[in-house]
């Protein structure tokens, strides 16, 4: 059989994709069991006891300056930096996407501007975020709004330029003026490809995330990794990137389901 | 009788490429007028002046007399090949929004009474193209030929005073084109419809049309062929318009059929 038609069944699929992080595990495991048979006191490669030991530490134990429980505290500042600066450029691709898309003038008006703005590095505008806004919590959303926004809106306005002129002349036909085709026709037809692009622009958004508490802050998942990083503490590095992978997977699996079960005439479901 | 539309010396011409030139045409209300020719005459372009969606480079559209506004409008239904229906809303919602945008300029939907009566219209229009019984279905779960009847529903909600089909059975297979022949010829005498069809399918054009008219080029320039357009060649009045119904309901499916 060809492998283009070789089609794993369900269980074969999650024994593959399995297969090859279990692969990854062991070989660290064996380093680390390496390194701590020569050096007891290893910090670079840290055994899972270590690991849970240190990660307890910060679970559990409160901080003993703010009185906070570090490592929820950390998730806490970084979920909400994250969300509302992913939350504000999402409303800005909606809202700029649809009428770049829909109406010629703005996008005449707003194109170049946008392209402009997507086009320069977000982390070299972290030095004017910082100057202009603080080292407060405004910076550090309003970086990761900026970078991802531009790339949004442009995928939302794309979308909306590319639904067929059928539709658009169609609604004319119908009766409906611009705001109603945006409202009734584009709108709902962007929504799908919204929520793909608040996916896709989780990446960026974790590493504008981390950049900004890695330069300046006192609290969130970022800044406690490069805190530690002082410390060699590996054994607490690890656990939080891990985490911070965990996060991202689940808000990717929730977008993904929110799709489908919102828009199941984008997905071809419910035949 | 005075013509619902009337189109006068019209030209469409794109740079130096002339696409159209000195189309004359009138089309009587009640009308079937089944527009052929081949690939690159004219045919769609003809379809979009009329549709508003273009503007002609010379000359003048009347529509009822009056000249016609450079957009597309609610007194011109159309159904293309493709894309004439929302993925996005149900089959009932596709032919209700027809109804809501002019009663909702704001809100854009309707609510309470007035959606149920705009949803009561819009049932009874599905069940006059055979749809009655798929309401809540999404477009992407019908077939291509229940697709083209909701779009015809879609249109005809709006009581347009023309109907343009742009090869509107096109992508469908024989069978469902006879029936969809049946539909439209029924619909076209129920609702005292004045259709304009482009076709590709000279059969259909004979068999549905009360008048077929082939755009062509009269005049072909071997060195510079954009330079000429194409005009209407032949005019062929086949029944007189408007057409009493018939009585016995024997369309031409037969025929149809066999292409």
């Amino acid at each position: 059989m060809r492998w283009v038609n070789w089609h794993l069944s369900k269980r074969d699929r999650l024994i593959a994709g399995g297969a090859p992080i279990l692969l990854l595990v062991v070989i660290y495991l064996i380093m680390a069991a390496a390194r701590h048979s020569a050096n007891p006191s290893d910090k670079i490669l840290p055994l899972p006891g270590g690991m849970f030991t240190a990660m307890a530490n910060l679970l559990t134990t409160p901080d003993p300056l703010s009185g906070n429980l570090v490592f929820w505290a950390d998730t806490l500042a970084s979920l909400q930096r994250l969300g509302l600066g992913l939350g504000i450029a999402t409303l800005f691709a909606l809202v700029l996407g649809l009428l770049i898309g829909a109406l010629p003038p703005i996008r005449a008006t707003l194109s170049p501007l946008v392209t402009g703005i997507a086009v320069i590095p977000p982390i070299a505008l972290l030095p004017v975020l910082f100057i202009a806004l603080g080292l407060g919590e405004t910076s550090k959303v309003v970086l990761i709004a900026i970078g991802v926004a531009p790339v949004m809106i442009r995928d939302i306005a794309a979308h909306v330029g590319s639904l067929p002129r059928e539709q658009i002349i169609k609604a004319e036909t119908l009766g409906a003026n611009s705001w109603q085709i945006i409202a009734r026709v584009a709108l709902p037809q962007a929504m799908p490809r919204l929520l793909q692009a608040i996916r896709l622009a989780l990446g960026p958004a974790w590493v504008f995330l981390i950049s900004a508490e890695a330069v300046a802050s006192d609290i969130g998942l970022g800044y406690r990794i490069f805190l530690v990083r002082r410390y060699l503490s590996m054994d607490v590095i690890i656990p939080y990137v891990a985490w911070i992978a965990l996060l991202a997977i689940l808000m990717d699996v929730a977008l993904a389901a929110l799709s489908r079960k919102a828009f199941p005439w984008a997905h071809g479901e419910s035949r | 009788m005075s013509a619902l539309l009337s189109l006068k010396n019209v030209w469409v011409e794109y740079g130096d490429k002339v696409v159209l030139e000195k189309v004359n045409l009138e089309v009587a209300e009640g009308a079937f007028l089944s527009i052929i020719g081949p690939s690159g005459a004219g045919k769609s372009s003809l379809l979009r002046l009329i549709l508003g969606q273009e503007t002609p480079t010379r000359g003048t559209i009347l529509l009822d007399g009056q000249p016609l506004k450079p957009e597309c409008g609610p007194d011109r239904g159309v159904v293309f090949q493709r894309y004439s229906v929302f993925p996005h809303m149900t089959v009932l919602g596709n032919v209700t929004f027809g109804l809501e945008c002019p009663a909702a300029p704001f809100a854009a939907r309707l609510f309470g009474t007035a959606r149920r009566k705009a949803e009561a219209e819009a049932t009874a229009m599905l069940e006059a193209v055979g749809l009655g019984d798929s309401l809540h279905l999404y477009p992407a779960q019908m077939s291509g030929g229940m697709q083209q009847r909701l779009a015809i529903a879609q249109a005809l909600i709006k009581r347009p005073r023309i109907l343009l089909l742009d090869e509107p059975f096109g992508a469908l297979d024989p069978g469902i084109r006879a029936d969809m022949h049946g539909l439209i010829t029924r619909l076209w005498r129920d609702y005292s419809l004045t259709v304009v069809m482009v076709t590709h399918d000279i059969k259909e054009a004979f068999t549905l049309g009360t008048r077929v008219l082939a755009l062509d080029k009269r005049r072909h320039d071997p060195h510079a062929p954009h330079r000429y357009g194409a005009t209407a060649v032949y005019d062929l009045p086949l029944r007189g318009p408007p057409v009493p119904a018939p009585e016995p309901e024997t369309a031409p499916e037969p025929v149809a059929a066999t292409n």
